[in-house]
């Protein structure tokens, strides 16, 4: 990797990590243990289904928001304060910048799901008393939430290269929820005739399958996640990133900071 | 060889809503800036300093020209490592210290990892911030800022130096300090372009300056000649209460203040006036020739066109040039 996109993804990631962003994740770990100790107390047999469910989804939709927030914050604070005009006025070319920033952002929010994680992991340890095999499933879900946040990250990144702060945050959660209901819309175009059909086809193939990424309801219970999908879904996050990315630093590299 | 050739670059933006029109915030512009020059960009708020040198700076891209800068084209990537660049109201990250800030910058330069940290001390030394540097920018005063602005410019070692409005929002101390530093950078060799409004620190500091107003270069002069250049007219001052009948009938325009005289009166009146002095017996403490001040040129070139035009055939016609 070049060693300025090293260094811009450290910077990024110091500096979200000093503006107390994973501060906010202590209180989260601590409301979600109390949750647990609640739900162990009212729930007879199924504490694990409901604390692994609410858990993960805590930790998903949590997640989401600061992916978002972050993603879009730390751009266009750079473009409004202008820190980034005494970083391209150096030898750094803007796609360096916008993958730096990406890696910086991806960091942040790997350490951020990781304490989440751990919370999350210390609720169920609480309400079961000790861990199964089947629990190891509930890391790949955290690993599937993982690959969404890079895509909403990337997605956010994206629609700060060339928006503004507030509808780039509503283009990122818009496509978000598009993207989690993307299943139900690749059915709905399967069924939908002629150009209707095609078109809503395209729509549901170009948004990100967010469902692909979802597990929660499949580990909950208990069921194994198969290794292709595990592989698939890899694949397909890192390449749409991928592409949110280079579409990103593609636009950002003929963008006039005013 | 010029540090900075500047090609007829030129800006306009469009704005509006709906209907889309252009804006002009640089009308084409041509400018030579030597090595070794302190040279003074001068024009009002909103004249265009900010996009020229954003522009340079490859921050905003021109609609029409170019610019050399160190004899490469100004996107040429190799220019970026030569050259510093303070910004209007400089704004760093927050959470990072001064000394984390400037090594992180130094990092992005390509400052060798051995012998950056101690480049960075003595950076911070040199704009008197060693004591803070390890604070968060954070709690920074705006001075402040601007010192950790003009080190972060400096900290490379750059051949030139952009600076715009390197005074805003200092004391009088911090005004003092920076105009030291740039006479430092001037003696070391370095290319300074600074952008400003304060006509005391462009008079005091540049070689040559530019004036700039509503998009238009309005004319470039050498200080040194600019504010050698008489008027026609002559300043004598001398000691008493009253102007002599014989002075103010010269033509003399006068102003008594307490025991003292100045008038100022034409050139070819100055002997007439020595001579009444001398039948009156009044002591005389100066006669200079008046000068034009920069702030004069300055006002000058920022009058509408037709006025500037009628100056500038009157400046000609003084040097004996002709109309």
């Amino acid at each position: 990797m070049n060693a300025r996109i090293g260094y811009i993804a450290f910077n990024t990631f110091r500096e979200a990590v000093r503006d107390r962003v994973l501060y906010n994740l202590i209180a989260f770990a601590l409301l979600l243990s109390g949750a647990a100790i609640l739900v162990g107390e009212v729930s007879i047999d199924i504490e694990r289904l409901v604390v692994v469910n609410l858990g993960l989804t805590a930790v998903s939709l949590f997640g989401v928001v600061i992916a978002i927030f972050i993603g879009i914050g730390l751009v266009s604070k750079e473009i409004d304060r202008r820190t980034l005009y005494t970083v391209l006025s150096r030898p750094v070319r803007r796609w360096e910048f916008v993958v730096g920033k990406f890696f910086g952002l991806t960091g942040t929010l790997v350490v951020n799901t990781f304490l989440m994680a751990v919370g999350v992991l210390l609720a169920l340890l609480y309400v079961a008393h000790r861990f199964e095999k089947m629990d190891a499933w509930v890391l790949v879900a955290f690993y599937f939430i993982i690959l969404q946040f890079l895509m909403v990250c990337a997605l956010a990144l994206f629609f700060s290269s060339f928006s503004t702060p507030l509808l780039s945050a509503v283009f990122t959660f818009a496509l978000f929820v598009i993207g989690s209901l993307a299943e139900d819309l690749r059915g709905f175009a399967r069924l939908a005739p002629g150009v209707a059909g095609g078109l809503a086809k395209a729509i549901a193939y170009l948004v990100p399958n967010f469902s692909a990424l979802n597990v929660i309801n499949q580990v909950a219970h208990g069921d194994a996640v198969p290794g292709r999908l595990i592989l698939y879904n890899t694949v397909y996050a890192l390449l749409y990133s991928a592409m949110a990315i280079s579409a990103a630093a593609l636009i950002f590299q003929r963008r006039n900071l005013k | 060889m010029a540090a900075i050739e500047i090609l007829d670059l030129e800006k306009s933006y469009l704005v509006g809503f709906w209907r889309k029109r252009p804006k002009v915030a640089l009308r084409p512009l041509r400018l030579t800036i030597e090595t070794g020059e302190v040279f003074g960009f001068l024009g009002p708020n909103g004249a265009g300093k900010t996009t020229t040198l954003k522009l340079l700076m490859g921050l905003v891209f021109p609609t029409a020209g170019t610019a050399r800068i160190l004899g490469l084209a100004m996107d040429d990537p190799r220019v970026k490592s030569q050259i510093g660049f303070l910004p209007e109201q400089p704004y760093f990250y927050d959470h990072l210290t001064a000394r984390e800030l400037l090594d992180y910058y130094g990092q992005l330069s390509g400052v060798p990892a051995k012998g950056r940290s101690a480049r960075v001390e003595q950076m911070l030394s040199r704009v008197g911030l060693s004591d803070s540097a390890g604070a968060q920018l954070r709690k920074f005063s705006k001075g402040m800022l601007q010192r950790v602005g003009l080190a972060q410019a400096i900290l490379h070692d750059p051949k030139l130096v952009f600076l715009d409005e390197p005074m805003s929002g200092l004391d009088p101390m911090g005004r003092r300090e920076v105009r030291d530093l740039i006479q430092q950078l001037r003696h070391e060799g370095k290319t300074v372009f600074f952008s400003t409004h304060i006509l005391s620190d462009a008079e005091a500091l540049c070689d040559r300056v530019g004036v700039i107003h509503q998009g238009e270069l309005r004319g470039v002069g050498a200080v040194a000649e600019l504010t050698s250049e008489t008027q026609g007219r002559v300043e004598i001052v001398f000691f008493a209460q009253r102007v002599p009948a014989a002075l103010a009938n010269l033509g003399a325009e006068a102003r008594v203040s307490g025991d003292m005289v100045n008038a100022v009166l034409p050139e070819e009146q100055q002997n007439a006036a020595l001579d009444v002095l001398r039948r009156e017996n009044i002591k005389l403490i100066s006669l200079t020739p008046v000068r034009r001040s920069l702030e004069e040129y300055y006002v000058q070139k920022l009058r509408p066109t037709e006025g500037r035009k009628e100056d500038d055939r009157k400046e000609e016609s003084r040097k004996g040039v002709g109309v």
